[in-house]
């Protein structure tokens, strides 16, 4: 009898094993590393003392949090922008497309995605570069008297993070109003309702789920993405991330670049709280759902 | 087509005055090649409870969406209250519509529900408050207005989607089919809380559905729709008892249904053969004229079909020009006061007949010689349909 509770305990065991090391080995333990890491500081050579210093340069230094300012500001610009894009679209794909066309319009926009973050950086590149397509095109109209560089501007960053985090917001906006009933948006006409007053009362708080996911997912993508910032923005981009790479790497500072990735863990963490609070969601009732 | 002008009045001066809520002048719809509503006309006046009746894909429902103004309708004219309202939008007529699913908001409590359409026109809070509260009180769940929707039963919901059109005091009302989703207890009450509902807002109703005992009970005036088109409209007693085609007579109650072929006929009577053989008399039906010889379809509804023992019923005579059968009991199909006996008769056919079942040792037995006998009168011939357009 106690054995075949020892076998159902073992199979539960077997069957959380993989999903704990995953926790353990790759979140909880790199993170803790990181803690005191982030809490160490170098005194001497292979003399270390535990204390805030790292933090505390990181908030006497106004260019390292006007840079973490610029990311989250930037950030939620691009969040907003591929907001304003993507419901558009996936309401279209939704709840205007017809049966076929719904398969069709949703494979293109997950061709994008097979190909790497890269590949689609670079092809911006080619785009708008001095010499690039675009340049090319406007001097051979007679638009533009020389060569014109798109690249290296903060609107091209923008631009560029928006086409690539998009897709993360389309997909769960399309699977919320793919559930809400075409009654309903009837009804809110039949009703009496105008076309903004339907999507205002009706469509849009039906969609909140889906809306406040996609914000979230879009938001922390964009803020910790570090390949579409340097190589659409160059050198000035001044994207936190970068920060990060250039304590790690160039400086080979670890215990301040631990600290920074910690404070763009806390930072991004705060705004999506907020989100939460201001839109009265959970996590539970959005990210978990889609 | 059908037109209904004696609904109102017979008087055509007074009818002239008065305002239908609802008219339908020659509406159509095709999808492409597919004709879903062809050439439909009826009005009905102001507080009727009129139900559109027909199988699933008759038309109904475009009907029911071009009315709301869903839809488009490629020919005709839809009149609310004497004004065309084809160039209308949708959220401007004034026709609400309750829905299959109700499509009651999950985002809003009870009161925001309600609140809604009144809010789009931009009516006062106070004033809101008071009607809110108002239409509350008269669908009886005066104190459900903080309740969330999927905390509501089904009947609740059903009543919720009604207040929440009825507050806006809508020209016409229509209803798609709301109680297709309820169980049928509750499907049986709500039936009979509609009808009491139409009675307490004196609203016109328009009531879609498949269901032949939700039409026929709830309804004032009921139209008998199929293949697009209206095949008869009437009170359900007129469409009952006197069914103008033979699509009808066999979708409205039940009936004992044969395909016969006439033998003879003698003014409305026609004596006619039927598939198996057995020859039956008959009174003329429909508008569609009888041919000599050509084919007909028969009705009789077993309520009609009097069952009796053979012993018993030996010595008396049938009354002149009755329809006379002798078989025997093949099984009895017991549902309460809705009991039937299915008797097999000469040539193997199969009589459907109400009979009262008590339990006590009179009643019919599996096995049993009866006699069955039913009056010419209910016995409804139709001309067999050959063409399309036969029957209009």
């Amino acid at each position: 009898m106690s054995s075949g509770r020892d076998i159902r305990r073992l199979s539960l065991i077997l069957l959380f094993a993989p999903f704990t090391l995953w926790i353990v080995l790759l979140i909880a333990l790199p993170h803790m590393g990181m803690i005191v890491l982030s809490l160490r500081e170098k005194v001497a050579p292979r003399v270390y003392e535990y204390g805030l210093g790292n933090y505390i340069a990181f908030a006497q230094e106004p260019i390292y949090w006007n840079t973490l300012m610029r990311t989250g500001s930037m950030s939620l610009l691009v969040t907003v922008l591929a907001l304003l894009i993507g419901f558009p679209v996936a309401y279209y794909i939704a709840k205007i497309a017809g049966h076929r066309t719904r398969g069709a319009l949703f494979l293109i926009i997950l061709i994008p995605l097979w190909v790497s973050d890269l590949i689609r950086a670079f092809g911006w590149i080619l785009l708008l570069r001095e010499t690039g397509v675009v340049s090319t095109l406007l001097q051979w109209s007679g638009l533009a008297g020389g060569p014109v560089e798109f690249l290296y501007t903060d609107a091209t960053v923008v631009m560029g993070l928006v086409y690539t985090v998009i897709l993360f917001m389309i997909v769960p906006l399309v699977s919320t109003l793919d559930g809400m009933d075409n009654a309903m948006i009837e009804a809110g006409y039949n009703l009496g309702g105008s076309g903004f007053t339907v999507l205002r009362r009706i469509i849009i708080p039906y969609a909140m789920p889906g809306i406040v996911s996609g914000c979230i997912v879009t938001f922390m993508l964009t803020a910790g993405s570090y390949l579409t910032p340097i190589l659409l923005g160059g050198k000035n981009s001044s994207w936190f991330t970068e920060q990060i790479y250039d304590q790690f790497i160039t400086r080979y500072n670890w215990e301040s670049g631990a600290a920074f990735g910690f404070l763009l863990l806390a930072f991004t963490s705060l705004v999506v709280w907020i989100g939460l609070k201001l839109s009265g969601q959970t996590l539970a009732s959005t990210v978990a759902r889609s | 087509m059908t037109a209904i002008h004696d609904l109102a009045t017979n008087d055509p001066a007074v009818n002239d005055l008065a305002i239908n809520d609802l008219e339908c002048l020659g509406v159509s719809k095709s999808y492409g090649s597919v004709r879903a509503v062809r050439d439909v006309s009826f009005e009905i006046p102001s507080g009727c409870f009129f139900s559109i009746l027909g199988p699933s894909g008759c038309g109904k429902t475009t009907l029911m969406r071009m009315i709301a103004g869903f839809e488009e309708p490629s020919a005709g004219d839809i009149r609310i209250k004497g004004k065309s309202v084809l160039k209308t939008p949708p959220n401007r007529r004034n026709v609400k519509m309750v829905f299959q699913h109700l499509a009651l908001f999950p985002m809003m409590n009870v009161y925001e529900n309600i609140a809604y359409g009144l809010r789009c026109q931009r009516v006062g809070k106070a004033e809101i408050d008071r009607k809110v509260k108002d239409v509350l009180q008269r669908i009886a769940l005066p104190d459900v207005a903080n309740r969330e929707i999927h905390q509501l039963s089904g009947g609740q919901k059903q009543r919720i989607a009604i207040a929440r059109c009825m507050v806006l005091d809508p020209d016409v009302l229509l209803l798609d089919e709301p109680l297709g989703a309820l169980d049928l207890k509750l499907r049986e009450a709500m039936k009979i809380e509609l009808k009491l509902l139409q009675h307490q807002f004196n609203t016109t109703f328009i009531y879609i559905t498949h269901d032949q005992s939700e039409a026929l009970v709830m309804s004032d005036y009921v139209a008998i729709m199929n293949n697009g088109r209206f095949d008869q409209i009437g009170t359900p007693q007129a469409l009952y008892h006197n069914p103008d085609t033979a699509f009808v007579a066999g979708f409205v109650g039940d009936s004992n249904r044969w395909s016969a072929r006439v033998l003879s006929r003698s003014g409305d009577e026609v004596k006619v053969e039927t598939g198996d053989g057995l020859v039956l008399v008959g009174t003329v039906a429909g508008r569609a004229p009888l041919a000599d010889h050509g084919r007909v379809e028969l009705f009789v509804r077993p309520e009609f079909v009097h069952a009796e023992r053979l012993a018993q019923a030996g010595s008396a005579v049938p009354a002149e020009g009755d329809n006379v059968l002798e078989g025997a009991v093949d099984s009895l199909l017991f549902n309460g006061a809705n009991s039937r006996v299915l008797v097999r008769g000469p040539r193997d056919c199969l009589i459907e007949a109400d009979v009262t079942l008590t339990g006590g040792a009179g009643d019919l037995r599996p096995g049993e010689a009866v006699r069955l006998t039913w009056p010419r009168a209910q016995t409804r011939c139709f001309a067999a349909e050959v063409a399309a357009g036969a029957s209009a």
